[in-house]
């Protein structure tokens, strides 16, 4: 029942936005607050949610509703969390909450009221929830493409100037991918006789014909690819995250493209394993190509926003990579790597968005250099999310990088292990150039002197949003943006230096997965 | 001679209906007020769906106009009027968007000038005739009953004399349908010819035991058969005349063309295919497929490129004739379920585009000289009525199959179901990249809702009419009510099957 409570709160308080503007919350400072008491509420609920999961057992589904919705096409409302889906949960409400605890002082700007950005980042976090919640394939597609609109709307009302090609590329790509994924998913179902992914997981595809469970996994990793992002279908992405307004940015990257890899792992995967098996070459394959081409493609950007963008899709990845693999390693190591990315990632980006703000330009080139002389906490702040980025070791973002790497040396034994060593070596080089391009953003903006046209004007800037003058005209870090920023920070050093908080959750369902004990 | 006891309430819908329409024919004659006709016509279409709903509470199955027992020399009861839980879905719908096509008839009557006692008349007449056809289990009477649905559309549609457009709309809705009722004539009576039944439930048996040098005969039958209906749902390549009507025609009467007539057609369709040709499934399965396919992309395609609202829905109708021809593609392979999926489909189907239609009338400003009803006229709407543009934009939603519109999901999720389990895993690949196109231009559509009304222009003030206004707030009532509990139409139709 609790979570059905936790996708109630973001609903209702979704709806209750539609009353009168003039009854209801009149003003826009209102409405923000009421959006972190709702997703405030909601972290509550998903926080005893992971109280009361039986830690010792976490490969069994906890918590679950399981009611008839439309028996005439066998949907049931069935909701539950395993050690695969918890830390995403909890991942998402963090994120949402962060999400509106930034916007208290930073709304976005855009052409429509703050009342709407609430109503519609609210009814987000419904999907994104219930995709990570849902226990039943076609209630998981229902909530795959919920957050289609909003995301589609945040973008296009509060994006910046290239914003409605960008949204209409987002949407459109996207709903091929889930049109894909239906068609994949049902193929299963239809097969199987049933639509409960709880139990289609038990079967291991038993029954299901091998040229079904080939066509059916093509099919859904066309659809998860999509989201994931996975090279070539990630033409979408840099667009998309580069014109959404810093939020938006946050929950895409953060949370939205963990839909694809969490699918592949909780839809894809069990329900073919013999597609899987025949189509994992070709996965890693287009994952490492996703990693290099991720890595050289932000070695070419000038502009910090695209280039952060363009960092998930290699990061990415190695989480497609780590599935690839078809081991229980790898898929911890994707698994790790998600919520990694969602950390580290989202605090790219709502520092990138800080700096944009700051500096009116994300160029790198107009930025100059001297941050860390200008801004120096915002500078340190950047500079630790970019090594955690690069993987450096003891932060979040290295376990999982060096464990799928590691599941590619020792791919699953049906699985060619020449051509996944290769993988590896590959992989290993694209985590090379991830950092030196990580380095070159660092030695361009945060080192040298401040450019001579700033520091000739010296005129006292804007005041702080706190009220204080600042000395130089770069704005300090407000008290929102240190609330929004310290949860991420903390949780990248908690998880990069105790990687068992997280592995001792995940590991015993994936290996239950993969129909070991 | 064979004195038949008829079941009047079996009948009872097609009854009030018909006797309706003579009844405000004649009262048009006597001078009653137009207003009157108008609120009578709609009464008793109001009537007549209280009738199918008493019908269906009652439930079981009643049959009429059957083979007397000493005539059936052994063979099934052969009756030709069936009121199964099929009929009354489909009767339902009709009836319920009939309703709805009289209210949005009211104001539209008296500003294209149209004779109202006429208008009513036709307008029930072709109801009529699709509560027949729905019901309908012998070829003869599915013919006739097609007919009587057709007939007076055409009249419905020319009924703008003064306008050309309108009448060379009529004249191509009367060739078209005129060519594909003779093509249908045809190959029932090779059906006929070749198994001497009329009867579906004596048509299928027979068809299964058929001698090996009928079956060319029976299979060309087949698709004659097939062709005359794809005209009727508009599927490609029989799809051609649509756009033009619907463009030539009163906008009431071409969601009646786009609702009624397409769902009673697709009722039709699948009574034939399902009850009298199932052992021609390997005929028209794969034809099915490819007709389906080619009507979405097509349909789609198209609708890309249209400039104006109506003739925008006349090609998205196009598409959606092809995504509730789909399920039919399996052929005799789970057979049940498919036609389950369609008639799901069409019920959907049939409230999110009349409350698109009810929108357009709405908001349209057509009077004998001017149109006013391009996309870009659109713009601003949010702004001028807010309650109408959230309607029109959670209608499109619907129609593209997006949440919050979550009706027009499942409509989808249940035809790619019925395919997938058919296996032909190809079309609902094609329908995957369909869905796409047709988001593309329904979400443009509603995107224009929201925007700056173009320079120098005043946004759109929609017609404040209480008919209208009650139109669209039925059809959103009933939007919102299946996107939250879906389960209504799902749970009735597996019911049906």
């Amino acid at each position: 029942m609790i979570f059905v409570l936790l996708l109630a709160i973001p609903l209702a308080g979704a709806l209750a936005l539609l009353l009168p503007a003039g009854r209801f919350l009149p003003g826009d400072g209102a409405v923000r607050r009421y959006g972190v008491g709702v997703s405030g509420a909601a972290l509550l609920v998903a926080l005893s949610a992971a109280a009361a999961f039986d830690y010792g057992d976490p490969s069994r589904v906890q918590l679950e509703i399981d009611r008839d919705w439309a028996p005439a096409i066998g949907l049931r409302f069935h909701l539950g969390v395993d050690g695969i889906s918890l830390p995403l949960v909890l991942l998402t409400a963090l994120l949402s909450l962060l999400c509106f605890v930034h916007a208290l002082r930073h709304p976005p700007h855009g052409a429509a009221s703050d009342r709407l950005l609430v109503g519609l980042l609210l009814v987000l976090e419904v999907g994104l929830l219930g995709t990570f919640t849902a226990l039943d394939l076609v209630l998981f597609f229902v909530f795959f493409e919920v957050v289609l609109i909003p995301m589609y709307a945040v973008i296009v009302l509060w994006g910046g100037p290239g914003r409605r090609a960008a949204a209409y590329k987002f949407i459109l790509y996207t709903l091929l991918g889930s049109g894909l994924l239906l068609a994949g998913m049902l193929l299963v179902a239809v097969n199987a006789g049933t639509l409960d992914a709880t139990e289609l997981a038990r079967r291991h595809g038993a029954g299901i014909a091998h040229g079904v469970q080939v066509n059916a996994f093509l099919l859904m990793v066309l659809g998860f690819g999509v989201k994931a992002p996975m090279w070539p279908l990630h033409t979408w992405l840099p667009d998309a995250h580069t014109e959404a307004p810093t939020i938006g940015s946050v929950l895409l990257a953060g949370v939205l493209l963990k839909m694809g890899t969490y699918g592949l792992v909780r839809v894809a995967l069990p329900l073919a394993p013999d597609g899987a098996a025949y189509w994992a070459p070709w996965l890693g394959l287009l994952a490492v190509v996703g990693i290099v081409y991720g890595a050289l493609a932000c070695l070419a950007q000038r502009e910090l926003k695209r280039m952060i963008a363009f960092s998930s899709v290699g990061h990415m990845g190695f989480v497609l990579l780590g599935i690839a693999t078809l081991t229980p390693v790898g898929v911890n190591a994707a698994l790790f790597g998600n919520i990694a990315h969602g950390l580290i990632t989202g605090l790219l980006f709502f520092l990138v968005g800080a700096v944009k703000v700051r500096y009116g330009t994300g160029e790198l080139d107009r930025l100059g250099g001297g941050m860390l002389t200008e801004a120096p906490r915002l500078a340190s702040v950047l500079t630790f999310a970019s090594v955690a980025s690069l993987g450096l070791p003891g932060l979040a973002g290295f376990w999982g990088e060096m464990l799928a790497l590691l599941g590619a040396y020792r791919p699953h034994a049906d699985l060619p292990r020449e051509t996944f060593v290769t993988f590896m070596v590959v992989g290993g080089l694209g985590a090379v150039l991830t950092a030196a391009y990580f380095l070159r953003m660092l030695t361009k903006i945060t080192h040298g002197a401040v450019p001579a046209d700033r520091a000739a004007a010296p005129a006292p800037g804007p005041d702080g949003p706190d009220g204080t003058a600042t000395r130089t005209r770069i704005a300090p870090i407000s008290r929102c943006e240190y609330a929004a920023w310290t949860p991420l920070i903390v949780l990248t050093l908690l998880v990069g230096l105790w990687p068992k908080t997280l592995l001792a959750v995940t590991t015993a369902p994936v290996r239950a997965l993969f129909g070991g004990g | 001679m064979i004195i038949q006891s008829i079941d009047y309430a079996a009948v009872a819908p097609a009854l009030i209906v018909a006797v309706a329409a003579v009844a405000l024919l004649l009262a048009d004659a006597f001078d009653v007020p137009r207003r009157v006709l108008g609120w009578a016509s709609c009464g008793a279409l109001a009537a007549a769906l209280v009738a199918v709903v008493a019908l269906a509470a009652g439930g079981g199955r009643r049959a009429t106009f059957c083979v007397p027992g000493g005539l059936r020399g052994g063979g099934p009861p052969s009756c030709s009027y069936v009121t199964d839980q099929f009929t009354l879905l489909f009767q339902g719908v009709v009836l319920a968007a009939g309703v709805v096509v009289v209210l949005l008839s009211l104001d539209e009557i008296t500003r294209a000038k149209m004779p109202a006692g006429e208008y009513h008349f036709l307008l029930l007449a072709a109801t009529a005739g699709a509560l027949t056809l729905v019901a309908a289990r012998d070829l003869v009477l599915l013919v006739v009953a097609l007919e009587t649905l057709s007939l007076p559309v055409f009249a419905l549609v020319g009924l703008r004399r003064y306008d050309g457009a309108a009448t060379e709309a009529a004249l191509k809705l009367f060739l078209v349908s005129v060519i594909s009722a003779a093509v249908m004539l045809f190959g029932v009576s090779l059906l006929y010819g070749a198994t001497g039944a009329m009867h579906l439930d004596r048509l299928a048996p027979a068809l299964a035991r058929l001698p090996a040098d009928l079956e060319p005969v029976a299979a060309a039958g087949t698709v004659l058969v097939l062709a005359g209906f794809g005209f009727k749902v508009a599927a490609v390549p029989f799809h051609f005349w649509a756009p033009d009507v619907y463009q030539g025609a009163p906008l009431p009467v071409a969601a009646f063309l786009s609702v009624v007539s397409k769902a009673a057609g697709f009722a039709g369709l699948a009574i034939v295919l399902a009850l009298g040709l199932p052992a021609y499934g390997h005929v028209w399965g794969p034809l099915v497929a490819v007709l389906a396919a080619a009507t979405m992309t097509l349909g789609n395609l198209m609708a890309l490129r249209q400039r104006t609202a109506i003739r925008l829905l006349a090609w998205s109708s196009v598409a959606q004739s092809g995504y509730m021809l789909a399920p039919l593609a399996v052929g005799d392979h789970r057979l049940p379920e498919a036609v389950a999926a369609t008639t799901a489909y069409v019920a959907l189907y049939a409230v999110m585009n009349m409350g698109a239609f009810a929108v357009v009338v709405a908001v349209q400003r057509r009077g004998p000289h001017s149109r006013w009803d391009a996309l870009d006229d659109f713009r601003g709407l949010a702004r001028s009525s807010p309650s109408v543009a959230a309607a029109l934009a959670f209608f499109l939603i619907c129609l593209a199959g997006l949440p919050p519109g979550v009706m027009g999901l499942f409509a989808k999720v249940v035809v790619f179901r019925a395919a997938l389990a058919g296996g032909v895993t190809w079309l609902a690949v094609v329908m995957a990249v369909n869905t796409v196109i047709g988001l593309y231009y329904y979400l443009v559509w509603a995107v224009r809702l929201f925007g700056a009304p173009p320079a120098g222009a005043r946004p759109p003030v929609p017609d404040t009419g209480v008919p209208v206004r009650a139109a669209i707030a039925a059809a959103a009532a009933g939007a919102v009510v299946l996107s939250a509990a879906p389960q209504l139409v799902l749970q009735t139709v597996s019911n049906v099957t």
